[in-house]
């Protein structure tokens, strides 16, 4: 009754890897960084029909072209990195906020508010600028813990709650604007120009480099809260494993509404940071998306402040480098965007090769011998090896 | 009779990372029979049939349907082939009607209120009573098994699996379920039951299959069978155990539950007035088929299923005072002074936390201690230290996430930990199932030593040579009650046997 | 008599880009993709029937109308496939986080539409820097003839371009579709619980993809409709504005309904121009007018979620991968 049919097997069989050596993850993330940055190189070559020199040229002019450009970029680094840090232990703990842009607004709405109103009198700058982070910091905690409490109590979802969120914060800040601004053009401009009060000081003359302070030790801050703190020992227990937090006697409800609030205060940081130590204005899109593009790096970072630096510096820099290739082209200069994205989409998509193994049809079954059963996909365990914090 | 042969396995494997779930198994099933598949919790009987009914893919091995060897490579090269499956957890969707259910994944037009009318039809036939437009949210669980049923039915399958069907059904529902395979079965349909109910396999099979660590240990016609040889079949050749068993010291009462009743999420009864009382420097076991409330009831007691009735109480050892954990959460309970320990079954899922390492892990306990925000770590490494060398943890180093230990390892890291605290009270769920021969001594050594310092211990155990050595005083749970308590030092394997079938659904 | 009317012509204009944006994500979100791109797709589907519609009005002297329509729709269906295979891709195959994905694919659809529509006039050799197709606009913008003569009952019911009467169509059909047929109901299984609906044979793989990219083509028609028809073959940067993520609270606001879609889309584009039209308002009034369908969406999110009413919830297995052998 032997079958002499050919039988086929499935082609391509998809199965989840059990571990994979560190080094051999890093590879495959720079791998994916290099092509993705090799596809946007010929993308701009193509798009901009310029050779290949001067737009590297230029990309690297866009960034550190001048002191201007270098502060620009460091201002830009410095928020998109606060944003980030802000929402990671949120993400950690798998509670998908997508509402950082709505936070931040709202931070930087409070923090103009106390400005412009506190801005009449003469009240040391530096009071002004106490209040100011008060409020912001509050502010933004308020909106981030709105949703928490909904997921808490009703397990509302939480990505399109706080996605509305965002809009509701735009909203509101032009709501804000149209009362303090009569005359019909709608910008609100350089708040307390004259008196600088509520501004923050530039640190031995050098623009924004208070900003920069200021997030180099919330990203300390960050790492240390995460990785050594009873907080953020609960929040990885959270996002893990539920039951086991269970088990512990970890109060997931309390824990999810802790993280979100302290996400949505520093959200409302760097929403002062905004007002206070760069724009001095406040308008709906000061953020400027990058509550959406934090999401991200929080992402690429695997959660891990110091990498945050990293990517954070990569996507302004591309970014910027690409904005100004465009320029000097006489093109549009959402070119930027369009890296980002595609960057992000490398890296993301790379995550696959990670997780899962993909077996392609090599042998039939009786070929083996059935008391010979395959080896385990498991690596050996070299001694001294250890998993890169965040990856393992 | 071989060209009778609904299906054939030949020679299947299936490995799912280090576990290896199935190895070598052979099978067959002929058309008109009912087949029991047998086999303790983890013998890989859901695994095979899942690579039957195309969920999973054999890593190798061949399949016959009616004397033709095919490949399933997808649940809709199972319906082809005319197998369907009724899984353990059932695959349905909540928000559908029945008859929405049952025609999913079909072909041809949509009409529902023709399908409705056969499905009543079938229903008649059979001597089911479902109403085709309810929602699945609203029904009951043997209602819901009733869709699953026919839903395979009315897509023409000729070859019926069905896992684990009377786990959540009634005594009288179970009578009922197999009046209607008995029918089935005269019309000529090839039925597989997956179960480890004895009584069951006694009452409704024709022939049994038996499986033991993934392995097919052999077949035999029920007639021929008794409730012994297949728990021989099923458990293995008594082994001789060289477990010590030391004398209880001074065994005074520790833990008290009375009348403790829970329901589960479906509100179906997972406990009925357990009643029973585990002594200090005594193990205390608790015996029974998986499944029949073991885990509600240390769920319960650790403060972790506060859904119940009854009370629970604790003995202090020093003052002798009374205190009472029932509606207390884990926290609480740490509160109180009382030194609880417990290593669930779910050891990854639920006792440690896979990606973290042995020193994180170490800390889940007692991360709270003291005002400090950070961590506190030193005790944790010494912890996982002290552990790693006195249990002899085979790891690279202590930095390792646990998720890459192998099991018996894992098992040693969790328990190590739980009998760090020294605990007045530790439970046990399955502490050894899937470890070596050494590991498990290793294990026994451990609570032996808990017993020996005074602590009362809880030990849920499946395999009975080992509970009948080890402890102490043996409870037998059936269903969600207690149908016996016996001395280990006098009983023997079939007098649990018996008590593990007697209860609901068991009466034979 | 006649301001509500416009009131109500002004808000069905300004509803139909929403309804097809709503339309394609509920379509995609019943396969369990939750599909934060649809912004960006939206953008890709106009710019995409800008770039054929240049191609075509310019470089030819005397453009045909059929092809003056059927160039720009199919280039900005192609354009809208593209971004949906490229979001099926990395969430399905390669089990991408879909809330990464989708926000990333919104960048970049925003930033193709911004790119092309800033560069293309250059890139393409012209002069000048704003697109404007005014031929390929009137095509779009094509009234039946009859609707002027009908005072308003024309105005109301036939005064718009072809694009608004496809959405309607579009709509009824996507509930008839799920109500109704056979393929809709596998697609709800597929989003309610793809395991059971792998377990009854169902290709999951193949409905998300199919629905993901069918739903973004629908969306993306609402980015067409807003540049050939509203703007008149003209391409603004960020004119599309939030509109896209307008969509996604439609389909929240809506409970997954592409029937009440149709009036839900009505409602927030009456909200949106409604400032407009009441007398008297302050600026911060109209702000606030302007809030409404946000912050209603978020009432609506959780009295649904509240109520727990099985029927009203998202699809149960909305933001998660598939993968069947997990364990």
């Amino acid at each position: 009754m032997k079958s002499e049919k050919i039988v086929k097997e499935p082609l391509i069989h998809i199965t989840k890897r059990d571990t994979m050596p560190p080094w051999q993850s890093i590879l495959i993330r720079v791998g994916a960084v290099l092509i993705a940055l090799a596809v946007s190189a010929v993308l701009v070559i193509v798009l901009t029909k310029t050779n290949p020199m001067s737009v590297f040229d230029a990309m690297f002019k866009g960034s550190f072209g001048s002191v201007r450009k270098m502060q620009n970029l460091m201002k830009s680094v410095a928020t998109l990195l606060c944003i980030s840090l802000a929402i990671t232990p949120a993400f950690k703990m798998k509670f998908w906020n997508i509402g950082a842009e709505g936070q931040v607004l709202m931070g930087a709405l409070a923090a103009a508010a106390v400005m412009r109103t506190m801005g009449r009198y003469v009240i040391p700058s530096w009071v002004v600028i106490l209040v100011m982070l008060a409020a912001a910091l509050v502010s933004g905690l308020i909106w981030a813990v709105i949703p928490a409490i909904f997921k808490a109590l009703w397990n509302t979802n939480e990505t399109l709650f706080t996605l509305m969120m965002n809009y509701v914060a735009m909203q509101i800040i032009q709501i804000f604007i149209a009362i303090w601004i009569k005359s019909g053009s709608g910008v609100v401009g350089y708040i307390n120009e004259q008196s600088h009060r509520g501004w923050l000081p530039d640190l031995f003359g050098v623009k924004y480099l208070l900003n920069i302070i200021v997030v180099a030790g919330l990203t300390v801050f960050m790492f240390v809260y995460l990785k050594f703190s009873k907080h953020g020992y609960e929040i990885s227990v959270v996002g893990e494993s539920e039951n086991t937090a269970r088990y512990i006697g970890i109060n997931v409800k309390k824990v999810v509404i802790r993280t979100m609030a302290i996400s949505g205060a520093l959200c409302g940081l760097a929403g002062f940071l905004l007002v206070a130590g760069a724009d001095h204005t406040i308008n709906k899109d000061l953020a400027g998306g990058m509550g959406f593009t934090a999401i991200m790096v929080s992402w690429l970072a695997k959660f891990n402040p110091f990498i945050m630096v990293g990517a954070s510096f990569m996507l302004v820099f591309l970014d910027r480098g690409a904005s100004n290739v465009a320029t000097m082209c006489k093109l549009n200069d959402s070119v930027g965007e369009i890296i980002t994205a595609i960057i992000i989409f490398f890296i993301i998509g790379c995550e696959f090769f990670i997780r899962y193994k993909i077996n392609f049809r090599a042998r039939t079954p009786k070929e083996k011998a059935p008391d010979e059963p395959e080896k385990p996909e498991q690596t050996e365990i070299t001694e001294g090896e250890k998993a890169p914090a965040g990856i393992a | 009779m071989e060209e009778n042969v609904a299906i054939e396995l030949r020679g299947i494997y299936k490995r799912f990372g280090r576990i290896q779930a199935n190895k070598d198994v052979n099978l067959k099933l002929y058309h008109g029979e009912i087949l029991s598949l047998l086999g303790e919790n983890g013998s890989g009987k859901t695994t095979l049939m899942n690579m039957i009914s195309g969920i999973y893919f054999p890593d190798e091995g061949q399949i016959f349907i009616n004397g033709e060897e095919v490949v399933i490579k997808s649940p809709k090269d199972a319906f082809d082939n005319g197998i369907g499956m009724i899984h353990q957890h059932f695959k349905l969707i909540d928000v559908f009607t029945a008859t929405q259910n049952i025609v999913l994944g079909m072909e041809g037009k949509l009409d529902l209120k023709a399908a409705a009318n056969n499905v009543k039809e079938l229903c008649d036939r059979y001597g089911f009573v479902l109403d085709p437009n309810k929602k699945i949210y609203e029904m009951s669980v043997s209602e819901k098994q009733t869709v699953e049923i026919i839903k395979v039915l009315y897509k023409g399958a000729n070859i019926l699996i069905l896992d684990e069907p009377t786990a959540v059904l009634t005594p009288q529902e179970t009578e009922k379920l197999f009046a209607v395979l008995k029918k089935m079965k005269e019309d000529g349909k090839a039925i597989i039951i997956i179960t480890h109910k004895l009584n069951e396999v006694l009452e409704v099979s024709d022939r049994v299959t038996v499986l033991r660590k993934g392995e097919t240990v052999g077949s035999v016609n029920t007639d021929e069978a008794t409730v012994e040889s297949l728990t021989e079949m099923m458990v293995g050749k008594k082994i001789e155990l060289n477990i010590e068993r030391t004398d209880p010291v001074n065994p005074v009462e520790r833990l008290l539950v009375e009348n403790l009743s829970c329901t589960n999420r479906e509100g179906l009864p997972m406990l009925k007035n357990v009643t029973f009382t585990a002594n200090a420097g005594e193990i205390t076991g608790i015996a029974g088929i998986a499944g029949s409330g073991q885990r509600e009831l240390l769920e319960s007691i650790a403060g972790l299923q506060r859904d119940n009735s009854g009370s629970i109480t604790y003995i202090d050892p020093e003052t002798g005072t009374k205190k009472n954990l029932k509606d207390m959460s884990p926290t609480q309970i740490r509160a109180l002074g009382v030194r609880l320990s417990f290593v669930p079954e779910d050891r990854l899922g639920m006792g440690l936390v896979g990606n973290m390492d042995i020193i994180d892990n170490m800390m889940l306990r007692t991360y709270r201690k003291g005002k400090s925000v950070f961590l506190e770590k030193s005790g944790p490494t010494a912890l996982a230290t002290k552990i790693v060398e006195d249990l002899e943890v085979v790891t690279p180093n202590i930095t390792t996430p646990v998720r890459r230990l192998s099991g018996g390892n894992v098992q040693k890291v969790l328990v190590g930990r739980e009998i760090a605290s020294g605990p007045t009270v530790l439970m046990v769920a399955y502490p050894v199932r899937g470890l070596d021969i050494n590991s498990s001594y290793l294990i026994y050594n451990l609570l032996n030593k808990q017993k020996e310092s005074g602590a009362a211990v809880i030990f849920v155990g499946e395999d009975l040579d080992v509970l009948i050595g080890l402890c102490d005083k043996i409870y037998v749970l059936c269903g969600g009650q207690i149908t016996g308590k016996v001395d280990a030092r006098k009983t023997s394997k079939e007098e649990i046997g018996y008590l593990m079938t007697k209860g609901a659904g068991g009466s034979k | 008599m006649t301001k509500i009317i416009d009131i109500i012509v002004a808000a069905i204009i300004q509803g139909i880009p929403l309804l097809y944006g709503a339309t394609g994500e509920i379509i995609t979100e019943k396969s369990g993709n939750l599909n934060l791109g649809i912004p960006g797709i939206m953008y890709v589907g106009g710019i995409s029937g800008i770039i054929g519609g240049y191609i075509y009005e310019k470089m030819t002297p005397n453009p045909v109308t059929v092809l003056l329509i059927l160039i720009p729709l199919l280039s900005s269906l192609l354009g809208s496939l593209l971004m949906a295979l490229l979001y099926s891709f990395l969430t399905v195959t390669l089990k991408s986080n879909q809330n990464v994905t989708g926000l990333a694919l919104t960048t970049f659809g925003v930033g193709i539409g911004n790119f092309f529509g800033g560069s293309l006039v250059k890139m393409m050799g012209g002069t000048g820097g704003s697109i404007a197709l005014q031929q390929t606009g009137k095509a779009f913008r094509a009234q039946l003839p009859f609707a002027k003569s009908l005072g308003s009952v024309g105005k109301l019911f036939f005064s718009y371009g072809f694009l608004a009467y496809l959405a309607i169509v579009i709509a009824v059909l996507a509930a008839f579709f799920l109500n109704k047929t056979r393929m809709g109901l596998n697609l709800k299984a597929v989003g309610e619980n793809p395991a059971t609906a792998d377990a009854a044979g169902i290709n999951v793989t193949k409905y998300k993809y199919f629905a993901t990219c069918i739903g973004g083509m629908i969306a993306g028609l609402g980015g067409l409709y807003w540049v050939m028809d509203y703007t008149d073959g003209a391409w603004t940067n960020n004119g599309f504005g939030d509109r896209g993520w307008l969509a996604i609270a439609i389909v929240i606001f809506a409970i997954w309904k592409p029937l009440l879609a149709i009036p839900s889309a009505t409602l927030f584009g009456g909200l949106y121009i409604l400032s407009i039209y009441i007398p008297g308002l302050t600026s911060w009034q109209k702000e606030l007018i302007n809030t409404l369908p946000y912050v209603v969406t978020i009432v609506v999110l959780c009295t649904v979620s509240a109520r727990k009413k099985k029927e009203n919830l998202p699809p149960a297995s909305l933001g998660l991968s598939y993968f069947r052998e997990e364990r």
